[in-house]
This record gives structure tokens, sequence and C-alpha cells, in this order.
């Protein structure tokens, strides 16, 4: 079966059904379950036209759920229905989805799991298994956000940063169960690249693309951990990696500097490098203080410490750590490998322990483990 | 079926834990054990009899209720605190000889020197739900 046609048809329909007078709640229903129906039914039969059955099922459901909720009461009047400006095109339905599921009255949890509903047409179970959660807990989170966005308006132009946020969330969980969330994040930014002309969205497709890329070279065989200065940069999707750095560019040039296409200069200029010391850092601390004049965040200048060690010697980088708060994640897997490169092997390999204990997954804990033990093996 | 809960410690009175820490094993002998835990977890959901595995960071923070309006207290991490727990895993076996068999394999993991690490493990019941046919 077609699983990601299916799922570009689903934000569509929702769409359809709104023009039709359904209201966004009941219409994100009755599409979700008319999926699960044909996740059900199609592998026997595929319809020719997946289109016009996802609508005319949906449709039937909405009837069928409408039906059952005036019967129940003579509820409040649902005041959210999408737009009915028939001039408009169903690529403006879906980019109004996208502002609906990332609003910012909604935490962060919710958005995302409205996003991947609603917009990636993922199926409620599909969600829970990617995040982990027992089905019901998901299913409730996404009733629980849906009436707390039920009977507000959109005001367009809606929030992109919210949108590129959630996102950006989805991209980072990666990707457990049968869902690719990283894969899914990029079909989702794609389809908004292609529908709103904005440089942070190009700057987060570029990031994304370009962090994709390294995916099959960020593992070993057994499941390890392999650091970008370690990874067999041969095995780097050199394609994406153009991909993203042409979208880069064009964003670039615009001259509208955010975030997102600041990081995604610091990944172009780490994909760049044919071997790792061919990095050019001074280039990457440069960007790293365009950074933080963007955002002042922590995280961002501990990342600049690493390339101030790398650009200007181990002991700058530590004089750049020791203005930091050490209660930062990674502080101390930063120091250590610093304090390595400076010579300091027994500091080193105390500090990699004492890291691992503060190690937020268990992949980077094995690798700080194994570091540790590499440098207390040595000698 | 019965669901078990087998606890890993991080911390355990030393008559209890003997192995030499992670940090002072080889690199190989680190990725050895890793491999261990990676495909028993595997084993246990090939045989449909996984539940859960988790693994929990050694710090946590104490929190107790302070009173109606006021925030919690907290307090910690106790570094100091005798037993900490590193992990879980759940399993759901046809019998506690079959759950005592798995925690046996578990303690087996590789340590330093390849030999089996013969860590304690504790094996716990869950309380399981009221049956339709007890009364």
């Amino acid at each position: 079966m077609h699983d990601e046609e299916l799922r570009d048809l689903v934000p569509i329909v929702i769409g359809i059904l709104g023009r039709r007078g359904a209201d966004f709640s009941t219409a994100e229903d009755a599409v979700q379950d008319a999926l699960i129906e044909a996740f059900r039914t199609w592998s026997d039969d595929e319809p020719r036209d997946m289109k016009g059955w996802l609508i005319r099922v949906a449709w039937h459901r909405f009837l069928d759920r409408r039906r059952v909720e005036n019967a129940r009461t003579a509820r409040e009047e649902h005041a959210f229905a999408l737009s009915t400006d028939a001039a408009t095109t169903s690529a403006d339905d879906t980019v109004d989805l996208y502002f609906l599921c990332a609003h910012l009255d909604l935490s962060p949890a919710s958005a995302v799991a409205l996003t991947l509903r609603a917009v990636g047409g993922l199926t409620t179970r599909q969600i829970a298994e990617a995040y982990l959660v027992p089905d019901s807990t998901m299913a409730q989170r996404i009733s629980r956000a849906k009436r707390t966005r039920a009977g507000r308006r959109l005001n367009r132009p809606g929030n992109v940063s919210a949108v590129l946020t959630v996102l950006y969330l989805v991209f980072n969980e990666g990707y457990s169960g049968d869902v690719d969330l990283a894969a899914e994040a990029i079909r989702l930014t794609r389809v908004l690249a292609d529908s709103i002309d904005h440089p942070e969205v190009s700057g987060l497709l570029a990031l994304m693309l370009i962090h994709h890329a390294r995916r099959e070279a960020r593992f070993s065989a057994d499941g390890g951990l392999i650091t970008l200065g370690e990874q067999d940069r041969s095995r780097w999707d050199a394609q994406l990696i153009a991909e993203g750095i042409g979208i880069l560019q064009t964003a670039l040039a615009r001259d509208e500097l955010g975030e997102f296409q600041v990081q995604a200069a610091i990944a172009a200029l780490h994909a760049d490098a044919q071997r790792v010391e061919d990095t050019d850092w001074p280039q990457i601390v440069e960007w790293y203080d365009e950074l933080l004049k963007l955002h002042d965040s922590p995280i961002a200048s501990l990342n600049r410490a690493v390339a101030i060690g790398e650009a200007e010697g181990p002991a700058a980088g530590l004089a750049e750590l020791r203005r930091l708060d050490d209660s930062l994640p990674r502080y101390f897997a930063v120091e250590a490998h610093l304090r390595e490169r400076a010579g300091e092997a027994d500091v080193a390999a105390k500090l990699y322990a004492k890291a691992a204990g503060k190690a937020s997954n268990l992949a980077e804990r094995d690798h700080l483990v194994r570091q540790a033990a590499r440098l207390n093996s040595e000698h | 079926m019965a669901k078990y809960l087998m606890l890993k410690h991080y911390t355990m009175a030393p008559e209890y834990m003997q192995y030499t820490p992670m940090d002072q094993w080889t690199p190989a002998e680190v990725d050895a054990h890793m491999k261990f835990m990676n495909d028993f977890v595997d084993r246990l959901k090939d045989a449909g009899e996984c539940v859960d595995s988790q693994a929990l960071s050694p710090e946590g923070t104490f929190v107790r209720f302070d009173g109606e309006g006021k925030p919690p207290v907290t307090d910690g991490p106790f570094p100091e605190t005798k037993d900490l727990i590193a992990g879980w895993m759940a399993i759901d076996v046809d019998s506690y000889e079959r759950a005592l068999e798995l925690a046996g394999e578990l303690s087996a993991a590789p340590g330093a020197g390849g030999e089996p690490i013969r860590e304690w493990l504790e094996l716990r019941p869950f309380m399981g739900e009221t049956s339709t046919t007890t009364e």
C-alpha cells in the first residue's frame, strides 16, 4: 500500500470536509476513522481513486459522528469551522492545519501529537508507538488538544515559528516503532516549504536534510554512537547534503537570518569537510557568535566552547567552558574531551565516567562509558 | 501468565555487588556487555515475554507535599543513598520458574575479563487483577 500517498491525502481531506461545513475536531476524527478503515481493507483491494475513497468514507463517518453528537445534546456550536472561502486552494487549507495544530495554546507534546495525526496522517497507534506511551494515553492527549483548540479562530497569518518548533521536535525524536519520525518531519517540512515562502522554513528543512544525510554513519553495526569526528564520511548521503546546502544558500541570500538558518550553516560547514581535519572551525565559531546574537542560549554557548577548543586549542576551549554553568547537559562530556586533548588522560577518564552518570539517553551513556574505559585501559 | 519486574541496582551492599565498575573494563568488554543486554531484550521480544525495558539516570530528586498553596519541597540528590535503581525489565511469563531462569540469564551478562558479572537482580511479582473465577 502507498502509505505516504495516503498520508499526504489526510490534511487535504480534512480541508475538504471543512469546506463542506464540518468543524475541525469532528472532521479530523472522521478522517482518522477513514484512515484506519483504509489500512484495514486496502491491503486486499486498493481503490483506484484513493482520494475519492477517502473523502467518501470520511464524509460518511463525519455524518455518523454528527448524528451521534446531535442526539446526545444540542452541544455548543462548533464555531471552529475551517475557511469556507472557495477561492483558496487546498494547499492553503493544509497550511492552516499546520498553524492550527502547532498553536501556542497547546503544550509542545500535544502540538506534536495533533500535527502528526491531522497533518502527518498517522494513526493514534503509530504516534503512541513512536513516543512509547500507551495508545489510550496518546488518544487522550490528542482529544484534549482538540478541545483546547475548539472554538478558537485561526488568525492568519499563523505563527510560523511555533510550527517550526513542532517540526523540529518531531525530527529530534528520531525513530522507534515502525514510524520514522525524522523522515516524517522532513516530509512535513517539505510540504510546508512548498506552500509558504519563509527563509526559516528553508533553514529548518536544510538543517534536517544535512543531519539526516549523516544518519547512517552515526551508529555502528551493534548500535553504538559514533561522534561526528569519528564518522566514516563516505557513508554520508552526498545528495541530501547538496540539496540541503542549495536550499540554505537560497535562504541566506534573502538576508533575513534566523536560528534555523544559522544552525543549518554550522551543519553545512561540518558536511563540507571531506575529512574531520578539514573542518573550518574558525568559521563555525563565527556562526555560533551569530546564533548567540539571535538567541542567547547556554547550549549554544557550550557548543561554541567546543568549536573554540578546535579552532584555538583545548586551553582556549576550557577557558570558555569555565564561564558556563556546569549543570548544563553534556558539560562534563565536553570538559572530558577537552582535557583529553590537553593530555590530561586521568582527569578526562574520571570526567567521562561522571558525564556518563549524567547522560540523558542510553546511546550517549554507553558511548561515554566506553570513552572512560578506553582511557583507563590505555595505561 | 504472570508479570514480574527484574530490578537492576546501581549500588547495593558490597556483598551483593562485587564486580568492577564498567569504566574500569576494556572498551571491548564494555561493547560485549552492551551487546548482551540488547540481545537479551530482543530475545524477550521475540519470545513474546517482554513488557518493558527501561534504564534510569542515577541522579534523582526527593519531593514531597508541603501544605496547601505551597510548592512541593525538594531535596537530594542523595549520593550516599545505599540502594539506587538503575533500571528494570518487566516480563510476562508462564511461571515463576521461567522468571527465575530469565533473571539468571540476565545476571550472567559478561563483565571484566568476559566473566559473568553475577549481579544480584531483584525479582518482584506484579500484583495481578482479581480473577473472575475467584469467588
